[in-house]
């Protein structure tokens, strides 16, 4: 029992801490990667190749004057970034983040719990996450803030119709809502994008609105809404928000990654790695490169997409991933049932 | 139509394949991404510097003579050239024993050059007849004080021992532009042309 707290233990930790060193550094790949992409060199001071960037950015944030404005609601005002930050961390609990690795006849699974619903545990938590950005945006007393917040909150729930209508034709796909089943599915070249194409599209599309990112990143407009949800905030609570939307994109892309690209899975090496174990630290490097992958797929879009209207933004959300979400559960019900009928 | 490059605009409907977005999307992110490999446009800037050309006009230097005299006289002919009244001057008679120190019997004890007001467009340069006043090729820096960018005769005239070349500047055209008597600027009227002339 107590062998099973530590590993559990070690295991929370780990994942924690990588999901903040992966996001801190996620902000300095931003700028570089943003600085590359406009034919610039981006951040090169701090360190060798400004590698301390980040650490630079967090002892700013920290230092700054920390200013609660007197109108505002001070316990909620601290909630809001609280509850971004809690969220976005919590999603990592159920994301397999390798194989299963086995000491002496005890068996140790990547993967801090495998509850059987674990899909819908993600989608609840993401949907958690708008309220940090709610109350955030409703405590600052501030039109631009609330105005903001209104959007952050209308657009995220507006697209995670189409996220959990993308998941479910996913599911009837797979048969299982647990992410490790999903996951350990998908040996060799069974990756659900072969199978789930629409509903790939569809959820990635989902994702970037969900986390805020360019080309759907509304909440956020200089020229009608100062900051956004986050205009009154200051100091680390402001880290919190900004440092909140890229662990939300790590998490995002192990999700992307699980769900549709194999997860952990590797093509062809186990025919040449026979040992479990190597094969489960292989598989946790592997299921990491698909998604730095995708980090940088968020940020290659961020910088090359415009952003959209809101109108347009709603009219996509509801109008066009909506009802293709639709079709394709049920082109999915109608091609299993032909396979079924085949087999 | 005002020129040859106006376009009609024509609102037409896209296109079914248009309206999907996606393939104008994907031709957008190749481009980004062909921008990711290729040279970058930053100068990285203390290490390494542009080069500047030879005849930039930066910082004023007040030049001395070969003995190490300074060669201004004060007359005073660059603040009037000068479109920003950047130049102000105090002129002094050269005393005795000093005429190591000033080449002319006037010169000037307090000479200071605005730096905010300057625009760095180089009259001053033109219009003195000693050679004396040149724009050379060092940045003003900044500070935060205003009144530290006036500067007085200890920032702007060259060091006996640390003297600023100028050469560049003062090529065989700019020296007979500046000297050479048939050119009206250059000439000294006898009091009887100048009656003739008003
Ligand atoms: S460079 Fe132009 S503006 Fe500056 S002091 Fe000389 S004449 Fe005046
Ligand atoms: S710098 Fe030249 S123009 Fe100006 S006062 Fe001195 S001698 Fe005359």
């Amino acid at each position: 029992m107590l062998a099973f707290l530590i590993y559990k233990l070690i295991l929370v930790v780990a994942v924690f801490a990588v999901s903040l060193v992966v996001a801190m550094y996620s902000t300095y790949a931003e700028r570089k990667i943003a600085a590359f992409l406009q034919d610039r060199l981006g951040p090169n001071r701090a360190g060798p190749f400004g590698i301390l960037q980040p650490l630079a950015d967090g002892v700013k944030m920290f230092m700054k004057e920390e200013i609660i404005p007197g109108t505002s609601n001070k316990w909620l005002f601290i909630l809001g970034p609280s509850l971004a930050m809690f969220t976005a961390c919590m999603t990592g609990v159920v994301i397999p983040w390798g194989g299963t690795l086995t000491i002496g006849d005890q068996q140790y699974p990547m993967q801090i719990t495998d509850i059987n619903i674990g899909i819908l545990y993600l989608l609840g938590v993401v949907s958690i996450g708008v309220y940090g950005i709610m109350i955030g945006g409703w405590a600052s007393n501030n039109k631009y803030s609330l105005l903001g917040a209104i959007r952050a909150s209308s657009q995220m729930i507006s697209y995670e119709l189409a996220m959990g209508l993308a998941i479910i034709a996913l599911v009837m796909h797979t048969g299982t809502l647990s992410l490790r089943d999903i996951a350990a599915m998908q040996t060799g070249w069974h990756w659900n994008i072969v199978y789930q194409p629409l509903g790939f599209l569809i959820f990635i599309v989902c994702a970037f609105a969900e986390t805020n990112r360019a080309p759907f990143d509304l909440p956020e407009c200089e020229t009608e809404l100062v900051g956004g949800y986050h205009t009154e905030y200051s100091s680390m609570k402001l880290g919190f928000y900004l440092f909140a939307e890229y662990i939300n994109m790590f998490i995002s892309s192990a999700v992307i990654s699980t769900l549709y690209f194999g997860g952990y899975n590797m093509p062809f090496v186990g025919r040449f790695v026979h040992d479990p174990n190597v094969l489960a630290v292989l598989g946790s490097v592997f299921l990491f490169a698909k998604l730095f992958f995708f980090i940088f797929f968020f940020m290659w879009v961020r910088w090359t997409l415009p952003r959209f209207r809101y109108d347009q933004l709603m009219n996509l959300g509801w109008k066009i991933l909506i009802p293709l979400a639709l079709f394709n559960i049920a082109l999915t019900g109608v091609l299993m049932y032909l396979g079924g009928r085949l087999h | 139509m005002l020129t040859n490059r106006s376009e009609v605009v024509v609102k037409k409907e896209m296109s079914l394949l248009e309206r999907i977005y996606i393939p104008a999307i994907l031709a957008g992110m190749r481009i980004t991404l062909s921008h990711f490999f290729k040279r970058k446009a930053t100068v990285n800037y203390p290490e390494v510097k542009r080069p500047f050309s030879p005849v930039y006009r930066g910082q004023h230097v007040l030049k001395r003579d070969e003995a190490g005299a300074e060669r201004c006289t004060a007359c005073g002919l660059c603040a009037v050239a000068c479109p920003a009244e950047a130049i102000t001057m105090v002129a002094s008679e050269r005393k005795k024993g000093e005429e190591n120190l000033y080449r002319e019997e006037k010169y000037a004890s307090i000479y200071e050059i605005n730096m905010l007001r300057c625009i760095f467009c180089g009259l001053c340069e033109d219009a003195c007849p000693k050679e004396a006043i040149f724009l050379t090729d060092r940045i003003v820096p900044s500070t935060f004080k205003r009144g530290e960018f006036i500067y007085g005769k200890d920032k702007l005239v060259e060091k006996v021992d640390k003297r600023v070349d100028i050469s560049k500047r003062q090529t065989q055209t700019v020296l007979e532009f500046k000297q050479n008597k048939k050119f009206a600027h250059n000439r000294l009227y006898t009091d009887k042309q100048l009656k003739e002339k008003h």
